[in-house]
């Protein structure tokens, strides 16, 4: 077989070949992520924990079952994810491990049981190579709020993956896992995809169970797939959706075996885009949009337009509410959800003397500067008098912003394109001095979990040499339409000069004498 | 188990979802123009149980007032007969049979504490004797 840096570079899909072929063991495809991750993680401190030994016993459990349905003639009846590497978010419970959320309030907690999603990727066979760097409890869009440093983008070490899930996205634009797994409250999973280069979903609110999942915003959170092309975070999806009795929220509606079908042919994948019906949002091409990026958005419209879809200026007249929305919502949610970090049961215990200065001591100096920013917002718009004012009102306007979208499925729309951030990744530093601005990041992408619906960002190019995001969102349970036109658009760009570029800083990164991004975390800190 | 230790005095996030007791008429949502004072930024803080120093009371005032500005936004909006959304979906009422099943041991619990005793969860004393 090739050497181990080329069995990086392969899709999922390419490995689940191999695999049934005999080709390759995943102890051998494990090992050479475990390299590359290990080799990488100073320059860019995607992992919080990579777990080698458990990996390779993992590993090594995938190639007895793939034996063993090679020896009874089932192979064909595996899921395409068994013996391949993931990576998973610091906030999916893994059984004996840790489990931070990014934050010194749950340093040194041992997760007791797995998550649902560990189980589901247990099942399937996946092998769960370590735990990725993230905002402290999934709050930001950049990694600088993670307590253990932020992550360095592997296209340029001195800009952010983007975040909440960064640790992922550089992960996996990195080639350490062919997939990861994050969780998108406002744009985690899409953001970052797209200020790196990979592709990444947001499910329907309810299409994946969120129990063993630290919470942040409960009416928003969602998990889903970053991988490096459409086929293989469809297949991580499908490993992972469907309902689960232990996460009530969590949907019966059937998950589409269509994910495990995308076409692998390009002209095949293309014919699928002719009459589709794409909606084009003029709202989201909002101020503040770097040039480049609207003109890589907009030619792909183009493009898409050339393949036979038929795409139609549209209005989503709430949108400019949505960031006010957002931020009444989901600080409210956080304040209640994050009460149970006291100091009694796991994590830390701060501070001495009664109950209350334990609670003040472990709280205040526990969490981050923008964990409390948010805290302190939540509990303000939940208080006594200015519920209605703050939440009451913002749950009104979720309605008008939902009712926009509502309204285009009824008009027959398939869905709808748009940017997927105004900007490219941004330089460390940047935006940590001004909270507003770092929620801007978000201002195309947070609508869509306002409206718990699905949506996926896929690269469409480059602009000043840095990936930019191009967002399909659907209606609720479209996943595998979007996953269809996405998958559609890659085949329209399979021969793009940009399609077969790597990050450019990747090598660096690899360079003992590159400094770790930690030195950043002082950069504008507030 | 752990119901006469940690839970009882905890209430973290203040009054929580209590609505408030109505809003004048002819006055619509024009509270939510509202800026924090110090003393406000300090009850909060309370509220959510965060023991902030001085430096963080004084950036989290601005900070805030400066977010809060970006809310009133929303005041532009008629919003009197429009139901709120708290999920997007369908889902109501997911109830299950009222079976006892296996849960995780009491060590496997406790494992994670940073006090225990036995069984439980360590704290200090909630309830003291009145002088």
């Amino acid at each position: 077989m090739a050497g181990s840096a080329d069995l990086t570079r392969l899709y999922a899909h390419e490995m689940a070949a191999l695999l049934r072929a005999g080709e390759v063991s995943s102890r051998e495809l494990t090992g050479a992520h475990l390299d590359a991750a290990e080799r990488d993680n100073r320059g860019l401190n995607a992992w919080l924990t990579i777990d080698r030994e458990r990996a390779l016993e993992e590993a090594d459990a995938a190639d007895a079952r793939i034996a063993a349905a090679r020896g009874d003639a089932t192979l064909a009846e595996t899921h395409p994810l068994l013996g391949v590497a993931v990576g998973l978010k610091d906030l999916v419970s893994v059984a004996g491990g840790q489990c931070t959320a990014g934050s010194r309030i749950l340093e040194g907690y041992v997760s007791p049981y797995d998550a649902h999603i560990t189980e589901r990727l247990r099942d399937v066979g996946a092998v769960i190579l370590g735990k990725t760097n993230m905002d402290e409890f999934a709050m930001g869009s950049s990694t600088e709020h993670s307590a253990f440093g932020p992550t360095a983008n592997p296209w340029a070490l001195d800009r952010v993956p983007g975040g909440s899930s960064g640790g992922s996205s550089a992960a996996v634009a990195a080639y350490h896992v062919p997939l990861a797994l994050g969780t998108d409250t406002g744009g985690s999973i899409r953001q970052p995809a797209a200020l790196t280069g990979t592709v990444g979903m947001k499910p329907t609110y309810g299409r994946v169970s969120r129990y063993g999942i630290v919470a942040f915003a409960s009416s928003l959170d969602q998990i889903g797939p970053i991988g490096r092309d459409a086929r293989d975070a469809a297949a991580l999806l499908h490993a992972v959706a469907g309902r689960d009795e232990r996460d009530s929220t969590s949907s019966p509606a059937p998950v589409p075996d269509e994910l495990l079908a995308l076409p692998s042919s390009d002209d095949e994948a293309i014919t699928a885009l002719r009459g589709k019906r794409l909606g084009l949002p003029r709202e989201y091409f909002v101020a503040g949009m770097e040039p480049g990026v609207e003109a890589r958005v907009r030619e792909a419209v183009a493009a898409l337009e050339q393949a036979g879809a038929i795409v139609e200026q549209v209005s989503l007249p709430h949108t400019e509410y949505g960031l006010a929305t957002y931020y009444i919502v989901a600080p409210a949610e956080a304040s209640a959800n994050l009460a149970r970090y006291d100091g009694i049961r796991y994590g830390p215990r701060l501070g001495d003397g009664d109950v209350l200065s334990i609670y003040l001591a472990t709280r205040g100096r526990g969490f981050g500067a923008e964990v409390k920013r948010r805290l302190m917002l939540g509990t303000y718009a939940l208080s006594a008098g200015y519920y209605d004012a703050y939440y009451l009102k913002a749950q009104k306007v979720r309605t008008l912003i939902k009712g926009d979208f509502d309204a285009l499925w009824a008009q027959g729309f398939d869905a709808l394109v748009a940017p997927t951030s105004p900007t490219v990744a941004f330089r460390f530093g940047a935006r940590m001095a001004d909270p507003v601005s770092m929620y801007l990041s978000d201002a195309c992408t947070l609508p869509v979990n306002v409206a718990g619906l699905p949506g996926i960002s896929v690269p469409c190019g480059l602009s000043e040499g840095l990936p930019v995001g191009l967002q399909f969102i659907g209606a609720p349970w479209s996943e595998a339409e979007l996953f269809a036109v996405a998958r559609g658009y890659e085949g329209l760009t399979a021969d793009a000069d940009w399609r077969g570029l790597e990050p450019a800083e990747l090598a660096r990164a690899a360079d003992p004498a590159t400094p770790s991004p930690a030195r950043h975390v002082e950069v504008g800190a507030a | 188990m752990t119901k006469s230790h940690a839970g009882a005095a905890y209430r973290p996030t203040g009054p929580g979802r209590r609505p408030s007791a109505g809003t004048p008429p002819g006055l619509g949502y024009d509270r939510i123009m509202v800026t924090l004072s110090r003393s406000d930024v300090e009850h909060v803080a309370h509220l959510a149980r965060l023991g902030l120093t001085e430096d963080e009371l004084t950036l989290l005032e601005g900070q805030l007032n400066h977010i809060l500005d970006q809310y009133a936004i929303l005041t532009r909006l008629d919003t009197e007969h429009i139901p709120p959304t708290a999920q997007t979906i369908e889902l109501e009422n997911i109830l299950r049979d009222d079976v006892a099943g296996p849960s995780l041991s009491a060590d496997a619990v406790l494992a994670n504490a940073p006090a225990r005793e036995g069984e439980f969860f360590l704290v200090p004393p909630i309830l003291t004797e009145r002088d």
